[in-house]
């Protein structure tokens, strides 16, 4: 019993873990994609540029500068201190930031296409017919771009269940509070705990395997009833 | 502006090679059409009335209120109370049909509609009862096309924009929506402009034309004068023909066939009973028009009009273009004749000389000239 407490904490963690970040990066990346199917300003490809670099860095150089960015003496450090405390790193909610950071790629990009394919004409329909951009946004454009999101939402769950590289540098690994999955095998594996290694591992495998056949299986009906 | 220039559009300015410079008038009531080749600059006037597109220089006022001015005044789109056809419907695939006809109906504050062109009407008018609980995705081309055109109806527009919203439509399709557009323009007094590159839309529809070329107005102006005018392309063209506004005079049920007055003469033509007093409209093919100097004896064409050559223009070598004007004095409505030289030359016709304009009665029948099936 002892035993498997001390594997279920880290898959708690893990998907309170990637349940936030998933949440917040629906609230950042859609409207960031939004500006970037849509805006005309010349600059807005190094935004998405420097958006998906978390893409081909190393997870160790992104985790660096988080590292750097929420320790003491930088911005996460000032926003620490609001509550008494001297960095975010080593903390959740160090590891969240730094989750949105590494996911973020993986949720802007089926979104920005979702808006883009979409094209001028449904907004201009709604234009057309009173709505304000606002309501053309709310009523038009995010249903239409419904299976962007949803396909955005699940790569950024799952890619931070996976990330290992990132929060390994920013959150160490301490139980209970910064270990999840992805660090807890590499935990197990460095203490010889095959079983536990194992079945974390199995979970994984599974989990990913669900993750990428629902996302083949909600496409083709989306594409069915799209035709 | 006056009351009777209830539109009142220019626009200039350039859209990468293309340039614009175009504006017209319009009544308040009726359909106008932008008639002229793809390209010409058509949909981009639209687009500006519509404020989908602003041109830095352009004026833009309907029905008195400003919409574009030169003063820096620009509403945008969701601001300006139109209505927007599509030449595809567009409609929204994530809604009902219901749910995409009230997109855009205004609501009071209780949450109940607002309307004066009603629901109801519309729905029956363009006949989609049966469709209001579907998916667009489920409807045919003519359908999704209706439903766009009820959907811009229930907007409460006070300008209706249609552009070309027939030209993705097959031929038969494009014979279904037809009467509902003519129902709509007789049912709703709602200034309609009318983008088409096809002159049978102009024909059947539109009450005022501007003609457009290379992002320019050539002409603009009732359609029977434009179609009238010999200086231009309308009637210089192969199947050139007026559109003449008759009114029912009289329904000879035994054969089957309408008397309906123009100005300065009466036409007799094939037609479905009509109410007396009630406007129709008659097409007559410049190709259908024949000329004699004295009334001719016993016949079978049952047209014969009195008037008077108004211009001639020379077509080509072998063909010539007359302009008759219907009526003793020639005061009356205008028709187009195509003749040979050489019976203009054998009859000794000219300018201003007293002809019988000849038309069968048949040649204004159903499926040939006119509108009247």
């Amino acid at each position: 019993m002892e035993a498997f407490a001390h594997i279920w904490q880290p898959v708690v963690l893990t998907i309170e873990l990637a349940t936030i970040t998933t949440l917040s990066l629906l609230v950042v990346a859609t409207p960031l994609a939004w500006w970037l199917a849509r805006s005309r300003a010349w600059w807005k490809e190094a935004v998405a540029t420097v958006v998906s670099l978390p893409m081909v860095l190393p997870p160790t150089v992104l985790g660096f500068y988080l590292l750097i960015a929420l320790g003491p003496s930088g911005p996460g450090g000032a926003v620490a201190g609001l509550w008494g405390a001297r960095t975010l790193a080593f903390t959740f909610t160090g590891l969240v930031i730094g989750s949105i950071f590494a996911s973020m790629p993986f949720v802007v990009q089926p979104i920005r296409n979702a808006f883009a394919a979409m094209g001028d004409r449904p907004l201009e329909v709604a234009a057309t017919l009173r709505a304000s951009p606002m309501r053309a946004f709310w009523m038009v454009a995010l249903p239409l771009a419904s299976p962007g999101l949803l396909t955005g939402a699940v790569m950024g769950f799952a890619h931070t269940v996976g990330e290992f590289g990132v929060i390994l540098m920013i959150g160490g690994n301490i139980p209970g509070r910064t270990r999840v999955m992805s660090t807890a095998i590499f935990d197990y594996v460095e203490t010889m705990q095959w079983r536990e290694a194992n079945i974390l591992a199995g979970g994984m495998v599974v989990f990913a395997f669900a993750v990428i056949l629902s996302m083949i299986l909600i496409e083709k009906r989306v594409s069915r009833a799209r035709a | 502006m006056t009351a009777e220039n209830a539109i009142h559009a220019e626009f200039k300015g350039t859209i990468g090679k293309f340039s614009l410079d175009a504006g017209f008038t319009s009544p308040e009531k009726g359909v106008t059409a932008l008639f002229g080749p793809s390209g010409c600059g058509k949909t981009t006037v639209l687009r500006c009335i519509a404020g989908l597109l602003r041109m830095s220089d352009g004026v833009c006022e309907i029905d008195g209120e400003l919409w574009q001015g030169r003063d820096g005044t620009f509403l945008p789109t969701h601001k300006r109370p139109l209505g927007y056809v599509f030449q595809e419907a567009s409609l929204f695939p994530h809604l009902s049909v219901r749910r995409n006809l009230l997109f855009g109906a205004p609501r009071r504050s209780d949450g109940a509609l607002r309307q004066t062109i009603a629901f109801d009407e519309v729905v029956d008018l363009l006949g989609v009862t049966p469709l209001l609980d579907r998916s667009p995705r489920n409807l045919s081309g003519g359908e999704r096309q209706r439903v766009a055109i009820g959907r811009a109806l229930l907007s409460q527009p006070k300008l209706l924009l249609m552009d070309e919203p027939l030209s993705a439509l097959d031929r038969a399709t494009k014979n279904e929506i037809l009467p509902f557009l003519e129902r709509l323009r007789d049912r709703l007094s709602l200034p309609v402009v009318y983008i088409t590159h096809d002159i049978a839309e102009v024909e059947r529809l539109a009450d005022q034309i501007v003609l457009m070329e290379k992002g320019h107005v050539l002409a603009a102006g009732p359609l029977a004068d434009l179609q009238s005018d010999p200086s231009l392309p309308l009637a210089m063209a192969r199947d050139a023909a007026v559109t003449l506004d008759g009114i029912v005079e009289a329904h000879d049920a035994r054969y089957g066939l309408l008397t309906l007055s123009v100005p300065g003469g009466r036409f007799v033509a094939p037609a479905l009973p009509a109410p007396i007093g009630e406007h129709r409209r008659i097409r007559v093919i410049a190709g259908d028009v024949s000329l004699a100097r004295e009334p001719p004896g016993p016949s079978s064409i049952l047209n014969i009009i009195p008037g008077r050559v108004a211009s001639v223009r020379s077509v080509d070598s072998s063909e010539i273009l007359a302009v008759v004007a219907l009526g003793a004095g020639g005061s009356g409505a205008r028709l187009l004749s195509r003749l040979t030289r050489k019976s203009w030359e054998q009859l000794d016709l000219a300018e201003g000389v007293n002809v019988y304009a000849q038309v069968k009665a048949v040649a204004l029948g159903p499926g040939r000239g006119d509108f009247l099936e």
